[in-house]
């Protein structure tokens, strides 16, 4: 079915490299996945993987050093007229991770919520703006007085709250969310997946949907991409990923959930990623089809003998 | 489980703890009584600002300065730590006997000293039998061994900069565990991290928990995180206990409404295409007198007199209580939410 759907934003061997010469780092090596227009495509992997890299470069916010974007057809990194910078910054939003960090602390919602809109449309009359805030801030579930009032007056959860009107207001057809619920309280978390899927529903909004934790993933992406040190290591679609995990880092990532079940959870052993398991040295890895759908980093001896058994984990002994 | 046995090692008697906050009174802490047992596990799950992080610096005396124990008895080793004033009676306890691992390991080290000093600073102030300079060393080098830190020689002489999240969440372990305290304090010390880095320092725990005959006090928000580690769970609600019982009590026969809240709206329990269960409305204004169940006016199916007395302790097992009017005999009958009805077939993904 994904062949007939419409491609919002195809990534093609990504490259993002920080610093140069011999302290450069190369944060996201060679990355490629498609993105279609409406559904929730999610992307997992531990602190450090370069997964909020990946995010951030199709903002714009990372320079990429090679490889290419496409939204629409266009291509948006690198050089690009001013026309389309224009329409990226109105049609790709993210929303961010920390709630308490990611507001301007001095300045009022109002002005928070509007800002993208000031600068883009500059001859919007006041009376408009502050019609669209208030929209935007009933939209995600806020009163229309909270407009005067400053971030440090609302909880966590309002805060995220705004952080997602000040998105919403842009009317954007791409939202990158980059771990908006890792900083909230457990019954806050549910809530505010709600209203993103809420609005999922009544705007056709596309979401890239950044996180580490695999069991909030599981709930709202249609499919998800485990990346690991910078490559993409496995794509399918949620339940065939979750189902059927092939590489050995997408299955130490799913026992790493906590389930809420103590018998079994005592029971469980952790496992735990061990890169030096493939020989890659001597059989480099490929990008290969290994069920219908779902996609994986391994070299030909992989694909034909499986990953093995995953190591036991073990630290006393160290 | 075999709980009736086991010996008291804590114990919190109808404790009050209150803050003034700007001429108004908080009431935090509202007659709280707990019993925690020599070895054992225990976890306090609640939301922000539901009291348990308040409650377990009692334990410490570390309440902010506007705070204060209004009535009630903190029983520790014989003595009634509520009574204590100066510093120097609780230099004692902390650490030694008690000690914290706090949520954030980016702040709670020193930024400007190496990390083998400021676990030799602990093995110094608390195990002054290890003397001279080379034995504290090799001290230092055993606890970050333990605690699964590899190269422990060179990574001595490096700075908190200059470890990843987990890894100086290690060390704030290690430091603790080198007070040689008998009861170990873990307020959300996974929140900050990675689910992998989390099920690691998880595991950790544990394993240390048999290694140093510790007694653990787990503070959380997170229900599904604690299956894992907890032999008993607290479920905390409004600055009162509204349900206790073993891990296997509360996750397969919760008889709290909040408890039961708290269960269904776990992520992992979501179904793609359903709205994940929400608890609706903020918890009560601790300012304020309560009337009630204080978990009455966000529980679409509270009873009448859930909103016109307190609930008493009712005793399930003797291992498990709960406070809610559902255990009446004269109440009626309601099942748990369908969704975490069956948590024992739960299984484990991957």
């Amino acid at each position: 079915m994904s062949a007939e759907r419409e491609i919002l934003l195809d990534v093609k061997d990504l490259h993002v490299t920080f610093g140069s010469g011999k302290k450069a780092f190369e944060a996201v090596r060679g990355v490629s996945f498609q993105v279609y227009r409406g559904e929730t495509f999610g992307i997992v992997g531990e602190s450090g993987s370069g997964k909020t890299t990946i995010g951030r470069a199709i903002m714009r916010i990372h320079p990429t050093s090679a490889g290419e974007i496409l939204y629409k057809g266009n291509r948006i990194n690198g050089k690009i007229s001013r026309q389309l910078d224009r329409q990226v910054i109105q049609e790709i939003q993210m929303i961010f991770q920390d709630p308490m960090a990611s507001l301007n602390e001095r300045a009022k919602v109002d002005y928070i919520v509007s800002e993208g809109l000031i600068n883009l449309h500059k001859k919007m009359s006041d009376e408009e703006r502050r019609r669209r805030v208030q929209q935007a801030l009933a939209e995600v579930g806020l009163l229309p007085e909270f407009a005067s009032r400053f971030p440090h007056e609302f909880s966590g959860g309002q805060r995220q709250r705004i952080g997602i009107a000040r998105a919403l207001i842009m009317e954007p057809e791409c939202i990158i969310a980059d771990e908006p619920i890792s900083a909230l309280d457990v019954s806050i978390r549910a809530q505010v997946l709600n209203l993103l899927a809420a609005l999922q529903k009544s705007r056709g909004i596309t979401y890239i949907f950044i996180a580490h934790d695999l069991s909030v993933m599981r709930y709202f992406s249609d499919r998800i991409a485990v990346v690991y040190k910078g490559r993409i290591v496995e794509l399918a679609e949620t339940e065939e990923l979750i189902s059927h995990a092939a590489h050995p880092y997408t299955r130490a990532l799913l026992s790493a959930i906590p389930m809420p079940n103590p018998v079994s959870e005592r029971e469980k052993k952790l496992t735990v990623y061990d890169p030096s398991i493939h020989d890659y040295d001597r059989n480099p890895p490929r990008w290969q089809e290994f069920r219908p759908g779902h996609f994986v980093l391994a070299n030909d001896r992989e694909m034909e003998e499986g990953f093995g058994e995953v190591n036991d984990f073990d630290y006393l002994s160290s | 489980m075999e709980n009736m046995n086991q010996e008291t090692i804590l114990s919190v008697k109808d404790l009050n703890i209150k803050f003034t906050l700007r001429g108004r009174v908080l009431h935090a802490i509202r007659n709280v009584s707990l019993e925690v047992y020599k070895g054992e596990s225990i976890a306090i799950v609640g939301e922000s600002g539901s009291g348990k992080s308040v409650l377990t610096k009692s334990f410490m005396g570390l309440l902010d300065n506007n705070g204060f124990i209004s009535s009630g008895e903190i029983l520790y080793d014989g003595k009634d730590l509520t009574k204590f004033k100066k510093e120097r009676e609780w230099q004692k306890i902390r650490g030694g006997q008690i000690a914290m691992i706090m949520q954030d390991p980016m702040t709670s080290l020193n930024p400007l000293k190496t990390i083998g000093e400021q676990i030799a600073e602990a093995v110094r102030l608390h195990q002054p039998a290890v003397r001279g300079g080379d034995a504290v060393r090799e001290k230092v080098y055993a606890y970050l061994r333990d605690v699964g830190i590899r190269k422990p020689e060179k990574r001595y002489k490096q700075y908190p900069h200059e470890f990843s999240g987990g890894m100086r969440q290690r060390v704030v372990i290690a430091i603790a565990l080198a007070c040689n305290p008998r009861i170990l304090i873990c307020d959300e010390p996974t929140t900050a991290l990675d689910v992998t880095i989390q099920a690691q320092i998880m595991k950790l725990l544990k394993d240390l928990k048999a290694k140093y005959d510790l007694t653990i006090i787990f503070i959380t928000h997170d229900l599904g995180v604690v299956a894992n580690i907890a032999d008993r769970v607290a479920v905390m609600y409004a600055g009162d206990f509204v349900e206790i019982g073993t891990a296997e009590d509360v996750f397969y026969d919760p008889r709290h409404p909040y408890t039961w809240a708290l269960l269904s709206s776990l992520p992992q329990l979501g179904k793609k295409g359903e709205e994940l269960f929400t608890i609706k409305g903020t918890p009560p204004s601790l300012y304020k007198t309560i009337e009630g169940d204080a978990f009455a006016p966000r529980n679409p199916r509270a009873l009448k007199i859930d909103f016109l007395a307190a609930p008493p302790r009712f005793d399930i097992s003797e291992t498990h209580m709960a406070k809610t009017w559902l255990l009446d005999p004269r109440a009626p009958k309601l099942e748990p939410p369908e969704g975490i009805r069956n948590l024992r077939k739960l299984e484990v993904l991957g």
